[in-house]
C-alpha cells in the first residue's frame, strides 16, 4: 500500500492541478527548478556521493536538461522513485522528466500516455552469478532462486524465459536494485537478474567481483532512455533535442573541453548552428541561442558523461558495445541539427 | 384567564435551528454531512474530469488480460499465463493465509505474555514488561525487516549444505533450516491410508466425547475423572494400530538438496516465517496487554473467593478468573486482529507476495491502472476487516454476560 494510495491520492490531486497547468517548460522556467525523476540508488547511473550530490550517467541528462533550459546544471530537484511509483509520479506532474533507466515498451509508451524522447542506453536483460556456482549458461538455472526487481520489464522477460526453455525458478521478488543486491550478496537467492547495465553496476559493487560472473544470455531488448507526459510536445521536444545535443556533440568531436574554441567559429555549419553561432534552433525550441553550449558543458557530451560515469574506467567498466556512435558501428544516432 | 402556552409546543421558527438546544446539534450534523457530500462529489468528478482531458478511463478490462509474471507462494493453480484475476487471487489467499497463522500465533503468544506479566515472579513478570514495552514501542515494519535480515543471516543457505564436508547439515535427514525457507517431510498418502485417517478423526470425536462425558460427571455428581491419559491413548494408539494393520500405508517423503534448492517435502517459505512472526511478536505485545487489562478488571474477591473453596491456582485461572476476563478481552482484541490483517500489506518488505504485492504491486506496475487498482485494493480490505469483526462479535455475543 504505502507509496501507491499516496500516489494514487496525489494522482487525483495533481491531475486537477494539471489541468490548469501551463506547458511544462514555463513551469520549469517559473519554477527555476527542473523537477527529475531518478532511480533510488544505482552506482554509475544515479547515486549521491559522498557529499550528497548526485551523480551518475541519468543524473548527466537531468543536468543537461536543467543547464539548457536554466542556464544552471545545479538547477535540479532530484526526485529517487521505485519502479513502482515512477510513472504515477511523472504523470500526476510530481516530476518534469523521468531519467530513470526505464525501458522504452509500447504499452508504456501508448496505453501509459508516456512520452519516450530517445534512447540513451541500450541494454539487454542478463543474470549475475556467483563463480562457486560452476554455472556457465541460463539454460542451466532450473531450479533457482532469482532476485528480481517488482514492477520492470525484466520481471516479464524472466517468466517468458523460462516458460519457452520449459525450466523453473523461484522468483524472490525485491522493491529496490539496493534490496536485490543485498538478497543476493547473503545468498537468500542464487541469481540476481536484471538490465545486464545494472548487473555491472552491482558486480563493482561486490566485495570481491572477480567472484560473481555475468551469464553470455542477453534475454531482452531494452532500450532505456529519458520520458515525459503525453501532450506537451514542446516540452517532449526540449529533453529530445537536448539528449540529442549530447549525442551530436560526441559525432561532431564537440567535448566540454574544446567547446570555447569551437564557439569562436568552425568551419562546420552544424557545429555552429548546435552551439547556436548560427541559425536560430535554439529560438525555436523557446531557449537562449547557447542552449546546447550550457547542456554540453553540464557533464560533457554524450561520450565524456559515459566514460565518466560508466566506461571501461570505472569500476562498471561497461564497453561501449551498442551504445557507440553509429560512426563506430554502434546505435547511438541523433538527426541532424538543422 | 388564559394559560401559559407550553414551551414545547411553541411554534416552530427557524431561528430554533440555530438557537434551541434541541435542534441545533442535527443543524450542525445535516451541514457537515452536505459539506462531506459536496466534497466527495467534487472530488470524483475532478477526477474523471481530469481522466477524460488525458484521454484516460476507469477500466477493469485489464483484470481478464494473461499477468505474464510469476508468483513464488502459490496456494491455487497459477502460471504466468493466467490472468490477472488469478493473480489477484492468488495474493487474497496469501494475505489470508498470513494474517489467519499470524491471528493464532499473536492470540498464543499474547495471552502467555499478559498473564506471566502478572505473575509473582517478579524476573518473569519483569521480562514480560520489557517484552511488551519492547514490541509495541518499535514500528512493525522494522520489526519485519529485522526478523527477516535475522533469518537470512543466521541461517544457512542451501549452498552450505553442499560438498563432503558441509557447513550445515540437516536435522534427523528430515528437517532442513536454510535462509530461503524450513524443509520439513511431506506424508504420502498410498492406498489404504483412507483407514488411518478415518480412525485418526474417530478417536479424535472419542476424545472429544469423553472429555464431556467427564465433565457432565464431575458438576452433576462432583466425582472427577481423569481426562489427560485416556485422551492421549486414544490419540495414538488407534491409529497406530490400524496404520501397521493397513501395511504402513503412509510413507514420508523427505527434501533433499536437488540443484540449487531443496526439493520435495513441505517448504515454509522464509517470507512467510519471517513475516508471520514479526506480525504476531508486534500484535502479541498488545494483546498481551489486552489480557493484563481483562484479567485485573476482575475483582480480586473472585481470586480469593476461588482460593478460598480450596481450588489450585490453575484451576482459579482457568474455571474462574479468564471465562470473565475474556468479556473484556474479546472486544479490543478484534481490533488487534484487524490491526494485524492490515499490515500484512507491508508483506512487500520481504518479498511475500500478498494481494498488495501482486494486485498492488506487479499488476499495478505492468497495467498502470492505478486508481482502479486502489479501489479495488480498498474494497479488498474493507470486505476482510468487516467479515473478521463479524464473525469476532458473533464469538463475543456467545461469551456476555447473558443478562435474563
Amino acid at each position: 500500500m504505502k507509496y501507491s494510495v499516496i500516489l494514487g491520492t496525489m494522482t487525483a490531486a495533481g491531475l486537477a492541478a494539471g489541468a490548469a497547468m501551463a506547458g511544462t517548460l514555463d513551469d520549469v522556467q517559473a519554477r527555476g527548478k527542473l523537477n527529475c525523476g531518478v532511480s533510488t540508488g544505482l552506482t554509475g547511473f544515479a547515486e549521491p556521493d559522498a557529499s550528497g550530490v548526485w551523480q551518475g550517467f541519468d543524473i548527466g541528462v537531468c543536468r543537461a536538461v536543467a543547464a539548457a533550459v536554466l542556464g544552471d546544471p545545479m538547477a535540479v530537484e532530484f526526485v529517487p522513485l521505485t519502479t513502482k511509483v515512477r510513472f504515477t509520479a511523472l504523470n500526476s506532474g510530481e516530476i518534469d522528466m523521468l531519467a530513470r533507466n526505464t525501458t522504452w515498451t509500447f504499452q508504456r509508451d501508448v496505453e501509459l500516455k508516456l512520452e519516450f524522447v530517445g534512447v540513451n542506453y541500450y541494454d539487454g536483460q542478463g543474470f549475475l552469478v556467483p563463480k562457486a556456482l560452476g554455472v556457465s549458461s541460463a539454460t542451466e538455472l532450473d531450479g533457482a532462486s532469482i532476485c528480481i526487481q517488482t514492477g520492470t520489464t525484466t520481471e516479464l522477460n524472466l517468466a517468458d524465459f523460462f516458460r519457452v526453455n520449459n525450466i523453473s525458478y523461484e522468483p524472490i521478488p525485491v522493491e529496490t536494485g539496493n534490496e536485490a543486491k543485498q538478497q543476493y550478496f547473503a545468498g537468500a537467492c542464487d541469481v540476481y537478474t536484471t538490465d545486464a547495465s545494472a548487473l555491472a553496476s552491482a558486480r563493482a559493487a561486490a566485495a570481491d567481483p572477480n567472484t560473481h560472473v555475468v551469464l553470455p544470455e542477453i534475454i531482452s531488448k531494452e532500450p532505456l532512455g529519458p520520458l515525459v507526459r503525453h501532450g506537451d510536445n514542446e516540452w517532449g521536444d526540449v529533453v529530445r533535442w537536448t539528449l540529442n545535443a549530447l549525442i551530436s556533440a560526441e559525432e561532431l568531436g564537440v567535448t566540454s573541453g574544446n567547446m570555447a574554441e569551437m564557439v569562436k567559429g568552425t568551419n562546420n555549419p552544424e557545429i555552429n548552428r548546435l552551439l547556436g553561432t548560427e541559425g536560430t534552433l535554439g529560438e525555436w525550441l523557446g531557449l537562449s541561442a547557447d542552449w546546447a553550449q550550457h547542456a554540453i558543458a553540464a557533464g560533457g557530451n554524450y561520450g565524456e558523461l559515459f566514460e565518466n560515469n560508466i566506461g571501461v574506467n570505472t569500476p562498471l567498466g561497461i564497453s561501449r558495445g551498442l551504445n557507440a556512435q553509429w560512426t563506430d558501428g554502434g546505435l547511438i544516432y541523433s538527426p541532424p541539427f538543422r | 384567564m388564559v394559560l401559559p402556552t407550553d414551551p414545547s409546543a411553541a411554534k416552530f421558527t427557524f431561528s430554533m435551528l440555530i438557537n434551541d438546544k434541541r435542534y441545533r446539534g442535527y443543524t450542525f450534523q445535516f451541514t457537515a454531512l452536505i459539506i462531506l457530500i459536496f466534497a466527495m462529489a467534487y472530488l470524483g468528478w475532478n477526477l474523471t474530469q481530469n481522466l477524460t482531458a488525458k484521454g484516460l478511463n476507469i477500466s477493469y478490462q485489464f483484470l481478464k488480460v494473461p499477468a505474464g509474471y510469476d508468483i513464488n507462494q502459490r496456494l491455487i493453480e497459477y502460471t504466468s499465463q493466467s490472468t490477472h484475476l488469478r493473480a489477484s487471487m492468488v495474493g487474497v489467499l496469501n494475505t489470508l493465509l498470513v494474517a489467519f497463522l499470524g491471528c493464532i500465533m499473536a492470540t498464543v503468544i499474547g495471552v502467555f505474555a499478559g498473564i506471566l506479566r502478572l505473575s509473582n515472579n517478579w524476573i518473569v513478570a519483569k521480562l514480560m514488561a520489557i517484552y511488551v514495552e519492547v514490541f509495541r514501542n518499535v514500528p512493525v515494519l522494522i520489526w519485519i525487516l529485522i526478523v527477516s535480515g535475522i533469518f537470512i543471516v543466521a541461517l544457512p543457505q542451501p549452498r552450505s549444505f553442499r560438498g563432503e564436508n558441509p557447513e550445515a547439515t540437516m536435522l534427523w535427514d528430515a528437517f532442513a533450516f536454510t535462509g530461503r525457507g524450513i524443509y520439513a517431510p511431506k506424508p504420502i498418502f498410498n492406498e489404504g491410508s483412507s483407514f488411518v485417517i478415518v480412525t485418526f478423526l474417530l478417536s479424535l470425536a472419542a476424545i472429544f466425547a469423553y472429555r464431556r462425558y467427564a465433565r457432565n460427571k464431575l458438576y452433576a455428581e462432583g466425582v472427577p475423572l481423569p481426562t489427560r491419559w485416556p485422551s492421549i491413548t486414544l490419540f495414538f494408539i488407534p491409529a497406530i494400530i490400524v496404520f501397521f494393520a493397513a501395511g504402513s500405508p503412509i510413507g514420508m517423503e523427505y527434501p533433499e538438496l536437488k540443484g540449487f534448492n531443496f526439493k520435495g517435502g513441505i517448504w515454509a517459505r522464509g517470507s512467510l516465517i519471517a513475516l508471520c512472526f514479526a506480525l504476531s511478536i508486534y500484535t502479541g505485545a498488545f494483546i498481551a496487554e489486552n489480557v493484563r487489562a481483562g484479567i485485573q478488571a476482575i475483582s480480586k474477591g473472585q481470586t480469593e473467593a476461588a482460593a478460598a473453596l480450596g481450588m489450585r491456582p490453575s484451576f482459579v485461572m482457568n474455571l474462574v478468573i479468564l471465562p470473565q476476563a475474556l468479556r473484556v478481552i474479546i472486544p479490543p482484541l478484534i481490533s488487534q486482529y484487524l490491526n494485524l490483517t492490515k499490515n500484512s500489506s507491508l508483506a512487500i518488505a520481504v518479498g511475500y507476495m500478498d494481494i498488495t504485492g501482486t494486485l498492488g504491486g506487479i499488476t499495478l506496475n505492468q497495467t498502470g491502472r492505478a486508481i482502479e487498482i486502489v479501489l479495488l485494493l480498498m474494497l479488498f480490505y474493507l470486505i476482510i476487516s468487516l467479515s473478521i469483526s463479524a464473525v469476532m462479535n458473533v464469538y463475543n455475543n456467545s461469551i456476555k454476560l447473558k443478562e435474563r
